[in-house]
């Protein structure tokens, strides 16, 4: 029997505002412990939360980034349950009028494409987290991360394969980077993601039991959990058994997954709309006020690429797969650079030095401007490409500096004065008596050799193109 | 006349005369507490030493020429209002030593006017309860007779207010919490309209029901401290940004022309002696010019089972955050995580607390939500429009504050039901987030006070004051003194 994976994600990205959701404390990652809190987060008696607009903002820019309508009339429900990291013993969320809903992202995963619909986006609050000393008996909580605004990007059962799933994540992760709502950081929890994941067979309409994974930390934890999920239903359906509803906690570093609690132990939330704050009436204003912050998305500055500057769409994949990279790009051409000039430059060059030096391209320590002079020098004859390397190199090394700065500091001008040149040639003829009688004896490809020590005696700085011409007037005068 | 028998603003003309100073009125004040403290019971922290500073402070101003209406003026704080670095106990087991670290804003409003606060007031855990006996640390008596209950939950408050142990109090009303005491010790008590006064810094039970208001010794010193107390606050989301008026400006001695209905459903509600009495304040209310019929508020009888529904299950929820992981009360030995709430809240929770976290948690379950607590938010809104029509006829509604004037301690402590149906004449003014006053306007076979209850419109605290100034000009019931 073949079978067919269905998966549906709930995505936790932690939202890019200086302050908390509720209360006017910084969401500053990596304080010390218990500094970024106040009686508002802390869950004093007698505190009241207010909303934080810019929250419901981001919100509203997520769900058109992903193509969703915005509710006219949201409001904000609190979801009871117990733990020492809540201190209210409540979160507040949005339960049945989230503000963003239906949307979709396109994807392209294994040669084809998706629509991966998205339910909801809504707004809630995140939790502390609890801290265990390992030198003191007990558990400590830090509420720094307490009341820090988050979205939660629920999708509908849309995905067919772990691949589809990692891909949706990653263009997912892209768009919100983006448009700036998260700074999008795993290591530091900003982006999490729980995995609903059903088999069923070929053909069969109906979905299969889901079960939930929780505690993915990455996409490639993501992806094991999945093909972990998927194997582990199918053998249990294979072997007779039936698949039961269910959340399970996935370990990585053991490569599988646990019950965590079964369907007749799932909590009851007892969600009910919070007194505390009024409805969040969002008008055709408000919306067109978010619309107009939109950036150009990754796809549509994919599509200009090919379009506008005829680059491969390997290429723009590539360079739009990162909005750094897309807007130092941006900025070489603007500077002037001719778009597949640079991006040659930085799909090559560029890129093995970042690959191997672990430079992220929001930390290129130079300006697309300086990419776009680095390669008008080339085009002026100023410099050779070799050299240009070389220039490249000490851009990345020497920060600060501009490429004239370098080629002028280190003498890398390149030598196009035909008469030093002619004195080169004739030098190294005069040294290459054997070569030049090939040539003369019909081995015409002695030209490269001899090339090749002209440039070697200029030290590269001859211009490749004058050497080319002059050597071979001087070998037919001989 | 002793000092600690004049009212607030009595006090206050005292202190701009300079015929007496803070230190002398708090000192009176604490006086008056060494003398009947021990049989009114009404505070659950007094303080003596910062009281006297506060005192020392205000004269400093007072001498200096600023100074206004609360300058110097001794009062009672009901202990479920947070006050920075005092005890906020909400007379429960659970807070025992809970001291907040900021001010409720109606706190920070107080200080800004340099008071003299003598202490924290008792009331019924968490504000839940009529009686005030459902407080952890003591019972409070009714000063009028202190073998009966000063009703509640402001019941500290109203006492010591009635007994002279400060010249006015603030206290919270949820359902009746302010109205009901005031009532039964013989003060003035306004529980103004929803989102006049800001929450912040109210210990909360209810959230949409929960008001702070005033108790005093007369309606001008009600009308001074909602000028200080009311007022737009960015740290409550409910507190209305509107026009506040000077309450002040509407104490005039005139009700001609005042039109007041007479609801029939809450006089069915009272006994034969109440009614008579809220019947009587009617016919003088007549005299003095009033227009006064009788009409009829159809979805009344709805109004207690949807109260106890709402106040209960945000209370679930409100009330979930005192878990021993925090602040406040934890049990000493546990097993695990789930022990240490069980026992934690088994322990520092009292039963009527603990009656009400379980109505409102099962109200709010999956499968009971609609039927309980979505069924109890649409009685909600007929409650309103019931109101809304009837003030297309009337400007004040004048009703009975409490269907039976204070009952005696013990007496109903074992009858939860019983306990709940004496609410019926309150709660519906909060369920539509009224603005209502209470007043004194007679007394009963046992020579307890009876009280009456003008409910207003929305913002209708202006007319409600005028109204109760002009009674109280022209009635016998200005001031009952209790003899202690």
């Amino acid at each position: 029997m073949e079978f067919e994976t269905v998966i549906g994600l709930e995505v936790h990205a932690e939202l890019a505002t200086k302050s908390k959701a509720f209360c006017g404390c910084s969401t500053q990652f990596g304080g010390e412990e218990n500094t970024h809190c106040c009686p508002i987060c802390t869950g004093m008696p007698g505190v009241l939360p207010v909303l934080n607009k810019k929250v419901v903002d981001f919100c509203i820019k997520a769900g058109l980034a992903t193509n969703c309508s915005i509710t006219p009339y949201g409001k904000q429900d609190r979801k009871n349950y117990f733990y020492p990291d809540l201190p209210k013993a409540y979160q507040i969320s949005q339960y049945d009028l989230p503000i963003s809903h239906d949307g979709y992202i396109d994807i392209v995963a294994d040669g084809h494409e998706r629509r991966v619909g998205i339910t909801r986006i809504h707004i809630e609050e995140d939790a502390g987290k609890l801290v265990h000393d390992a030198f003191a008996s007990g558990t400590k909580v830090d509420y720094n991360r307490c009341g820090v605004p988050l979205i939660e990007i629920v999708t509908e059962p849309d995905i067919r394969s772990s691949e589809e799933a990692r891909v949706f994540l990653e263009t997912l992760k892209n768009i919100l980077m983006y448009i700036e709502v998260s700074d999008c950081k795993m290591q530091e929890g900003s982006l999490r993601c729980d995995v609903n994941l059903s088999v069923r067979p070929v053909g069969q309409k109906e979905y299969g039991t889901r079960c939930e994974m929780k505690n993915v930390n990455s996409f490639s934890a993501a992806v094991r959990s999945m093909e972990y999920e998927k194997k582990r239903q199918i053998d249990l359906i294979l072997s007779g058994g039936t698949v039961t509803q269910e959340t399970r906690r996935w370990d990585d570093e053991k490569g599988h997954s646990t019950v965590m609690r079964t369907k007749e132990d799932a909590q009851d939330y007892r969600y009910f709309p919070d007194p505390d704050l009024m409805p969040i009436v969002i008008d055709e204003a408000w919306v067109e006020r978010i619309r107009k912050t939109l950036p150009e998305l990754p796809e549509a500055k994919k599509a200009r690429y090919v379009k506008d500057f005829a680059l491969p769409e390997y290429d723009a994949e590539f360079i739009t797969a990162s909005k750094a990279l897309a807007a130092f790009f941006d900025s070489a051409v603007d500077a002037g650079a001719q778009p597949k000039a640079a991006s040659n430059w930085i799909m090559s060059d560029m890129s093995k030095i970042m690959n191997d030096e672990e430079i992220l391209p929001e930390d290129i320590p130079f300006t697309g401007k300086d990419l776009a002079d680095l390669i008008a020098l080339i085009d002026k004859g100023t410099i050779s490409g070799s050299i240009a390397k070389k220039v490249l190199r000490f851009m990345f090394d020497e920060e600060g500096k501009t490429p004239e700065e370098i080629v002028k500091e280190k003498g890398m001008v390149q030598i196009s004065d035909e008469g030093a040149i002619k004195d080169l040639i004739m030098s190294v003829l005069a040294q290459n008596e054997k070569s030049v009688n090939d040539y003369k004896n019909g081995k015409k490809n002695a030209v490269g050799f001899l090339v090749g020590q002209c440039m070697k005696a200029s030290r590269g700085k001859a211009n490749p193109q004058l050497i080319n011409k002059l050597l071979n007037e001087a070998l037919e005068n001989i | 006349m002793e000092l600690y028998n004049l009212t607030a603003h009595e006090a206050a003309a005292f202190l701009k005369e300079k015929k007496v100073s803070s230190v002398e009125l708090t000192k009176a004040a604490l006086g008056r507490i060494d003398a009947v403290e021990d049989k009114v019971g009404g505070y659950i922290t007094v303080l003596r030493d910062e009281a006297l500073k506060d005192a020392e402070k205000a004269d400093a101003a007072i001498a200096a020429g600023e100074g206004s209406d609360f300058t110097g003026i001794p009062m009672a704080i009901k202990d479920n209002i947070c006050t920075e670095g005092v005890l906020t106990t909400c007379a429960s087991k659970m807070l025992y030593n809970f001291v907040s670290p900021y001010d409720a804003t109606v706190v920070k409003k107080l200080k800004a006017e340099k008071p003299v606060f003598l202490g924290k007031a008792n009331m019924d855990e968490f504000a839940m309860g009529s009686t005030t006996e459902h407080s952890y640390f003591k019972k409070t008596g009714n000063p009028h007779d202190v073998t009966r209950v000063p009703g509640g939950s402001s019941g500290g408050s109203a006492a010591v207010v009635s007994a002279d142990e400060a010249f006015i109090a603030l206290g919270s009303d949820t359902g009746g919490s302010i109205r009901q005491p005031a009532s039964f010790c013989g003060v003035v008590g306004m529980k103004p309209t929803y989102g006049l006064v800001s929450r912040f810094g109210l210990v909360a039970f209810a959230s949409s029901l929960d008001q702070i208001g005033t108790l005093s010794k007369d309606v001008e010193d009600c009308a001074a401290m909602l000028n200080v107390i009311t007022g737009h606050d960015e740290m409550d989301s409910t507190s209305l940004d509107v026009e506040y008026p000077d309450y002040k400006s509407a104490l005039k001695n005139d009700v001609k022309g005042l039109k007041i209905g007479l609801p029939k459903e809450y006089f069915e509600a009272a006994s034969d002696e109440v009614k008579t009495a809220v019947l009587a304040a009617a016919k003088k209310f007549e005299e003095m010019g009033a227009f006064v019929e009788e009409c009829s508020l159809s979805k009344m009888k709805y109004a207690l089972p949807a109260y106890y529904i709402i106040s209960s299950a945000e209370a679930s929820s409100n009330l979930a955050r005192y878990d021993g992981i925090k602040y406040g009360y934890r049990t000493e030995k546990f097993d695990d995580l789930i022990d240490l709430y069980t026992k934690t809240r088994s322990e520092g929770f009292g039963e009527e607390v603990k009656r009400r976290i379980m109505l409102g948690t099962y109200a709010l379950s999956s499968g009971y939500y609609d039927a309980y607590y979505k069924k109890a938010q649409q009685v909600r809104t007929l409650i309103k429009n019931d109101f809304d029509s009837a003030f297309e006829t009337f400007d004040v509604l004048l009703t009975p504050t409490a269907p039976t004037a204070a009952w005696k301690i013990g007496e109903k402590i074992t009858d939860p039901m019983q306990m709940y149906a004496a609410d019926v004449c309150t709660v519906s003014v909060n369920i539509a987030g009224l603005p209502g006053l209470a007043l004194p306007c007679g007394k009963d076979a046992n020579n307890m006070p009876i009280g009456m209850q003008l409910i207003g419109k929305p913002f209708g605290e202006t007319t409600l004051l005028r109204a109760a100034y002009t009674f109280e000009q022209n009635s016998a019931f200005k001031n009952m003194k209790p003899v202690l």
